[in-house]
């Protein structure tokens, strides 16, 4: 029996007992067989780590081999001696204690370790990893105490950790780098649901958050970030990633690259030296999850034993183990040329699904909260099936796909329904009702939601309403709806996702995409800046601005001119301006080679070809000149245009200027639908101009007229009476309500003009002019939103804020070759 | 910045704001603009729009797409093409990550440069 040849397998890890299972499998007789482990224990399953942590699993059951299995199958087991060098030309190997082994084939499975970063601290009493039944050890003795514990890193391997122990009950601090958790695995909607669930199991989930040190006094205190935030722990848990163990393959010779090369039947450099697992590159990829493992470790068994198949390469799919969220996401979900998304979005059972096809055939998928079908969805992608025959039906899932009801013709698609079957979720409508209400004589959208009430509520089923219309009444509906959708993203309209914002009490982008069942992953650019500023004039003082979101003007704080550089203008409070001002400009254009200084129309001075990089520097100079933004580049208030009033010109009726410098103080940094000029003229000959505004006010004797809705630009109109008031007080009371309706009722990007054409006059008359308590509301409503909206995006810019946008990256000198 | 081969290292992906993008000026040659989508991926393109030369890295990205800045022309950051009616093209330059490092090709980076 001892001339059979000696297999020697250093790694005790699933990899090398799966390789030893399928070569015994194939052939029992052919080797004798040696395991090396570096671990005192058997061979147990790495992956059920997390549910052993979470204390749902004990060590038992986790066990794969059992001593009687190595014992059973003739393996010798060397556990808790490691090996630590190879002679490739004796063919031996050495283990720490001393003991020597000859081989004829030698298997590496030597799998990984895990990545920690270099931060001050990380040798730390009470760093950890996550990795083996020790650090599993290490994190239970910690939880014991309770108390705080961070977690580095938001994949897969930190969120379960996360999660284990935070059922251990400690308080976990998640801290990932990048904006979303798992990114590699998720897109930007999914991770966000991911994080949402998370929170509300009282984990803290901080993204976009970089760890500059690990402190205490021999003992882990707590991480500080890089923006100095400090979060107090007793444990903290390095899991960011995992790199190949390929040490012993280095020392010894062997070709490697990230991991050790090998070939499609797994043989390293060495033809008698074969390796597999997470330790391995194959054609430039290393594999970190179970599944192509075992896909290796058959065809290192093929390779060796029978006939060979080689190795191909593994598609791979995750699923996360965190008891009670389901995610799953298989192959290639960064869309793309020739890529397509069909996106299913369920917001009250906190579902998104989002298949990725390309030419007929899936690529790549990304399911929450219902993960059924993600085995169904990698098995076609695996195969690559033509789709073509189930694509309209895909989303839905495998039983609806294959059990019929799908059809290329939506109409087919309706016709299909039974009777009973639910078309308007919130209401609770079937399809026979629907087609009773039309039968009834509800020949119209509007019929149909006052009839039956389908689709009257948040309106998502409004596209199979209008299916049914049009399956009932044939070529007599020909549609209807003059109220466009906000954009390709989404079946709703403007006015329908601004009531849902505030029904639902939605509070993120990414929160309103899910709640309406966007059909694009992250939107595009037209309806993210609108949804952005949706949000922040529904919630002010809670919604984060979302810079990424906004128009490059808004997001620069300058206007882009056509050949990239930026144009500046600092607020001059109701055109009124000084030397000191005026010095400051002047010393601005030369220092930054300013090629033009120019009046605007706006009564201000507009400085051009500032470089991006500049920027800050330039506002700094202003700030320190006491100016402000001029938010000449916002869909805001821009300026308040005066004349000098009573107080030189010999017609002037009232304090002109001084009422609009009032003004733009009250209004000044409003962030609005479009943008917003107001104008004060001091007698009715009406040098400012106050009739093509957004808000006039032209003085009289008696007090002041007031007027809404006009503009210069391309489609000139002059401004409707509003009403006249008396006092001063009461003209800038009417100015923040006027704004403020502006505000929660226009479209985005409609001017004040076509609002008011929208909606009439009277309508306008109606909530300013005579509902008394309304203005009052409105004005109140609008200066609670100025109470954060006031301070200068210059001076916080000029501190160094969002920096990464003005600086370069880096810059490339090439060698001049002679 | 340093030099690996073909590639040139040209920073960390963590310099990089989530959905927007920086830029890398070339000394003789064209701007080089390098996104970041909502994925955590990283393309590079001229900083060119084809239509009116708008800085692309101004623009809102979305997808692998980024939208000009100047008149809206949307750019696939994979092909550097123009998409929907409009047709146009911006030279693309490959990119790779390496150990959270951004790496981009050299040849193609230095195309511009006379």
């Amino acid at each position: 029996m001892n001339n059979k040849p000696h297999l020697i397998v250093i790694g005790n890890g699933m990899a090398g007992c799966r390789a030893v299972e399928e070569i015994l499998e194939r052939d029992a007789d052919k080797f004798r067989i040696t395991i090396f482990g570096a671990e005192p224990r058997v061979n147990y399953n790495r992956i059920m780590l997390s549910p052993l942590l979470a204390g749902e699993k004990s060590f038992d059951d986790i066990v794969i081999n059992a001593q009687a299995w190595y014992d059973d199958n003739g393996i010798t087991l060397v556990s808790g001696d490691q090996v630590v060098a190879i002679d490739r030309k004796i063919q031996t190997v050495t283990a720490r204690s001393g003991r020597v082994e000859s081989y004829d084939k030698l298997l590496l499975a030597t799998g990984s370790d895990p990545f920690i970063i270099p931060v001050p601290g990380h040798d730390m009493q009470g760093v950890v990893t996550f990795r083996d039944m020790d650090d599993v050890g290490a994190m239970l003795r910690a939880a014991d105490g309770g108390g705080d514990a961070v977690v580095i890193g938001g994949g897969l391997l930190g969120l379960e950790a996360a999660h284990g122990l935070s059922l251990r009950g400690m308080k976990v601090t998640v801290i990932h780098l990048m904006p979303t958790l798992m990114e590699r695995q998720l897109d930007e909607a999914a991770g966000w649901l991911l994080k949402e669930a998370l929170e509300g199991r009282g984990q803290t989930i901080l993204t976009g958050a970089d760890t500059a040190e690990i402190y205490g006094q021999g003992m882990v205190e707590g991480i500080r970030l890089k923006d100095g935030r400090e979060i107090p722990a007793s444990l903290v848990v390095m899991a960011v990633g995992i790199r190949p163990n390929v040490k012993l393959a280095r020392e010894t010779g062997l070709a490697i690259g990230r991991g050790i090369h090998v070939d499609d039947h797994l043989v390293t450099s060495d033809a008698n030296i074969l390796a597999v697992g997470e330790c391995v590159e194959h054609q430039g990829q290393i594999y970190g999850l179970v599944a192509p493992i075992w896909e290796m470790c058959r065809s290192l068994a093929d390779g060796l034993i029978a006939q060979p198949n080689g190795y191909t390469g593994s598609v791979t799919s995750t699923k996360l183990k965190v008891s009670g969220i389901d995610v799953f996401s298989a192959g290639d979900f960064s869309g793309g040329e020739g890529c397509e998304d069909i996106v299913m979005r369920d917001a009250t059972r906190g579902v998104y699904k989002r298949v990725i096809v390309k030419e007929d055939r899936v690529i790549g998928a990304v399911l929450y909260g219902d993960t059924g079908d993600g085995n169904w969805y990698f098995d076609l992608l695996k195969k690559q099936q033509d789709i073509t025959e189930i694509r309209d039906a895909l989303i839905f899932g495998q039983a609806f796909a294959s059990g019929g009801g799908a059809s290329a013709n939506p109409l087919d698609a309706v016709a299909a329904l039974s009777d009973d079957a639910e078309i308007c979720g919130c209401n609770g409508v079937s399809k026979g009702q629907v087609m009773g209400c039309i039968a009834g004589g509800a020949h119209s959208l509007d019929a149909v939601r006052s009839g039956c009430k389908a689709s009257a509520s948040c309106g998502s089923c409004t596209g199979l309403v209008e299916n049914l219309l049009a399956l009932a009444m044939g070529d007599e509906y020909a549609g209807e709806r003059d109220n466009k959708p906000m954009c390709k993203c989404t079946s709703f309209t403007h006015e329908d996702v601004r009531r849902n914002i505030i029904e639902k009490e939605l509070k993120e982008i990414p929160e309103v995409m899910q709640a309406l069942h966007w059909t694009t992953p992250d939107g595009c650019a037209s309806c993210r800046p609108a949804l952005n500023y949706y949000l922040l004039c529904a919630w002010p003082g809670e919604f984060a601005d979302d810079n990424q979101s906004r128009f490059v003007n808004e997001r620069m704080h300058a206007n882009i001119q056509k050949d990239g550089t930026y144009s500046v203008v600092p607020r001059m409070w109701g055109g009124v301006t000084n030397p000191r001002e005026l010095r400051a400009i002047a010393d601005v254009a030369e220092k930054y080679e300013a090629r033009m200084v120019k009046v605007t129309g706006g009564q201000r001075l507009d400085i051009f070809g500032i470089k991006k990089e500049d920027l800050p520097a330039v506002w700094a100079d202003l700030n320190a000149a006491g100016m402000v933004s001029g938010h000449a580049y916002a869909k805001a208030l821009r300026t308040v245009k005066t004349c000098v009033g009573s107080e030189w010109c010999r017609f002037g009726t009232q304090d002109s200027t001084g009422l609009g410098i009032k003004t733009e103080q009250m209004t000044w940094g409003s962030w609005m639908p479009h943008k917003f000029k107001i104008a004060v003229s001091g007698c009715p000959r009406n040098c400012a101009e106050a009739t093509i505004k957004d808000f006039g006010i032209i003085c009289v004797d008696s007090g002041y007229e007031l007027s809404v809705g006009g503009n210069g630009g391309i489609h000139l109109r002059g401004t409707d009476a509003l009403c006249k008031v008396e006092t001063e007080q009461e003209a800038l009371d009417y100015c923040a309500a006027f704004i403020q309706l502006y505000r929660e009722e226009a479209r985005y990007l409609d001017r004040t003009a076509p609002w008011v054409e929208r909606v009439g006059m009277d309508y306008i008359k109606s909530r300013i002019v005579d509902d008394t308590e309304g203005r009052e509301a409105l004005r109140q409503r609008f200066l609670y939103s100025q109470s954060f909206m006031q301070d200068d995006p210059w001076a916080k810019r000029a501190d160094g804020e969002d920096y990464k946008l003005h600086q370069h990256l880096a810059e490339i000198r090439p060698l001049v070759t002679a | 910045m340093s030099v690996v081969g073909e590639w040139l290292d040209i920073g960390p992906v963590d310099q990089l704001p989530a959905l927007g993008a920086r830029t890398l000026p070339v000394r003789g040659g064209e701007e080089i603009a390098i996104f970041h989508t909502a994925n955590g991926e990283v393309y590079a393109l001229v900083n060119k729009c084809p239509h009116k030369q708008g800085p692309l890295s101004q623009g809102i990205v979305h997808d692998t797409t980024v939208t000009c800045p100047l008149h809206s022309w949307r750019i696939s950051l994979i092909t550097g093409k123009a998409l929907g009616d409009d047709e146009g093209c911006v030279p693309v330059i490959p990119v790779k990550i390496d150990g959270g490092r951004i790496l981009i090709g050299r040849a193609e980076a230095l195309a511009s440069v006379a």
